[in-house]
C-alpha cells in the first residue's frame, strides 16, 4: 500500500516507521525545515519538504497513486483541506484525519472528512470505559458500516434483570454479543440469564440506544451520556 | 445588505470600512483585540459609533460566528492572513449557514482555481499581480 503522511510531529513519525515496517510504501511530509532535517536524518528518502496544503506538493510526493491519506498536523485546518484535496481533487480512496481541537470534528464532519481522529474523545471514551458512572458506554462507531458497539451496566431491579438473552425486549437491529461478570467476559448464548450488575456488550444500528437503555435500567431513568 | 467580514488586516478592514461608507450594515470578527485599530484608523470616529460592530473570537469557533452574526449575513468575506483558515471557514459559512454570497481571499493561486470550481467565489491577489506585473513588463499585447 502506498500511503501519505501530512506532518511529522509524534504521531506522523511514528505512524511512518510503524507502516514501514510493516513493509508498506510510505511518504511523510513535513514543512519545518529544521524538524524535516531532524526526521530525515532516520527516514531519508521517505520524508519530503513542503507544506501538505500546496497542490504541487501532495502531486510531487505522488498523491495520484496514493491509497491512502493520513493527515496528522497540528492544525485543524490544514488536515480538513489535505483530506478534502486529497478526496475530492485526486480521488484517493481513503483518508484518515486528525482532530486536534475536538471543537472542530464537527467542522470535519461539514466537509465530509471520515474518519475524522481525535486523542481527546478517545481518551474520554476509555476513561468511561474505566469509570462508567454513565451507565452507557459507547465504544466503536463504526460509521461506514452504520454500527454500534455500546456497552451498558445492568442495574438491579432492570427489565433485563434475571432473564434470559432470549427475553430480553430489544429492538430488530440490535444483539447482546458479550455479557462481562466477575472479572471476566463470555459470549452468551439465547439461554443465558443476565444478572444485574453485569455489564453488557451490544452491537446496533446508530440510534437504537435510547430504545435499549430502559431494558437495562429501572423505571426509564435511562442515563444519558 | 448585512456584510460578515473575518479578518481585519489591510483588505478586511478597507472592505469593511467601505461598506459602512455606503450604507451596508458591516460586522468585523477577528481574534486580534488589536486589529481594531485597523477600522478606527482614518476615521473621524470609533468604528463603532460609526454604526460597525467588532468581535473578539476565533473564526473557527461556531459561536463567535454566531456572535458576529453570520445568522443574518447577507455577504461573508474571508480574509484573514491564512488561506487554509478562509477556505475552511468560506465552506462553513457556505455549506452550514447557507450565506448567499461568500466571497474567499486565496494567496495561492492553485487552490484559488481548484476551489473556484468547487463553486467557492475566490479572490486570488497573487495571481493579479502576477497578470499585472506581466501586463506591466511586456505591455497589453501579451
Amino acid at each position: 500500500m502506498y500511503v501519505i503522511i501530512a506532518g511529522a510531529g509524534k504521531v506522523g513519525w511514528n505512524l511512518a516507521r510503524e507502516l514501514l515496517a510493516k513493509d508498506h510504501e510510505v511518504t511523510l511530509v513535513e514543512s519545518n525545515r529544521r524538524r524535516y532535517l531532524v526526521v530525515e536524518q532516520e527516514l531519508e528518502h521517505a520524508v519530503q519538504y513542503g507544506d501538505a496544503t500546496e497542490l504541487w506538493v501532495l502531486e510531487r510526493a505522488g498523491i495520484q497513486r496514493a491509497d491512502l491519506v493520513i493527515a496528522v498536523t497540528g492544525d485543524d485546518e490544514d488536515n480538513m483541506l489535505i483530506c478534502q484535496v486529497a478526496k475530492e481533487k485526486y480521488l484517493c480512496q481513503r483518508i484518515v484525519a486528525r482532530v486536534n481541537n475536538p471543537r472542530n470534528l464537527q467542522h470535519f464532519q461539514l466537509l465530509g472528512i471520515r474518519p475524522a481522529v481525535s486523542a481527546t474523545d478517545l481518551i474520554l471514551r476509555l476513561i468511561e470505559h474505566e469509570v462508567p458512572q454513565y451507565g452507557l458506554v459507547q465504544l466503536l462507531a463504526l460509521e461506514g458500516e452504520r454500527l454500534e458497539i455500546i456497552e451498558l451496566e445492568v442495574v438491579e431491579g432492570a427489565p433485563a434483570a434475571g432473564k434470559r438473552v432470549e427475553e430480553v425486549e430489544l429492538p430488530e437491529g440490535s444483539l447482546i454479543i458479550s455479557v462481562l461478570r466477575g472479572g471476566g467476559g463470555f459470549v452468551p448464548k439465547s439461554d443465558t440469564v443476565i444478572e444485574a450488575g453485569d455489564e453488557v456488550l451490544l452491537i446496533l444500528d446508530p440510534g437504537l440506544e435510547s430504545s435499549i437503555t430502559p431494558q437495562f435500567t429501572t423505571n426509564g431513568t435511562s442515563p444519558t451520556p | 445588505m448585512f456584510i460578515l467580514v473575518v479578518g481585519a488586516g489591510r483588505v478586511g478592514s478597507a472592505v469593511a470600512k467601505r461598506s459602512l461608507e455606503q450604507g451596508h450594515e458591516v460586522s468585523v470578527l477577528d481574534e486580534d483585540p488589536l486589529s481594531h485599530e485597523q477600522l478606527d484608523k482614518d476615521l473621524s470616529e470609533t468604528w463603532e459609533d460609526a454604526g460597525g460592530r467588532f468581535t473578539v473570537g476565533t473564526a473557527l469557533e461556531v459561536d463567535a460566528l454566531i456572535e458576529a452574526g453570520i445568522e443574518q449575513a447577507d455577504v461573508f468575506i474571508a480574509s484573514t492572513n491564512g488561506d487554509n483558515t478562509n477556505l475552511v471557514i468560506a465552506q462553513i459559512a457556505q455549506k452550514r449557514f447557507d450565506v448567499p454570497r461568500v466571497v474567499v481571499r486565496v494567496l495561492d493561486p492553485a487552490r484559488a482555481a481548484w476551489y473556484a470550481e468547487q463553486g467557492l467565489h475566490t479572490i486570488c491577489p497573487t495571481q493579479q499581480a502576477i497578470e499585472m506585473v506581466e501586463q506591466a513588463a511586456f505591455g497589453a499585447t501579451a
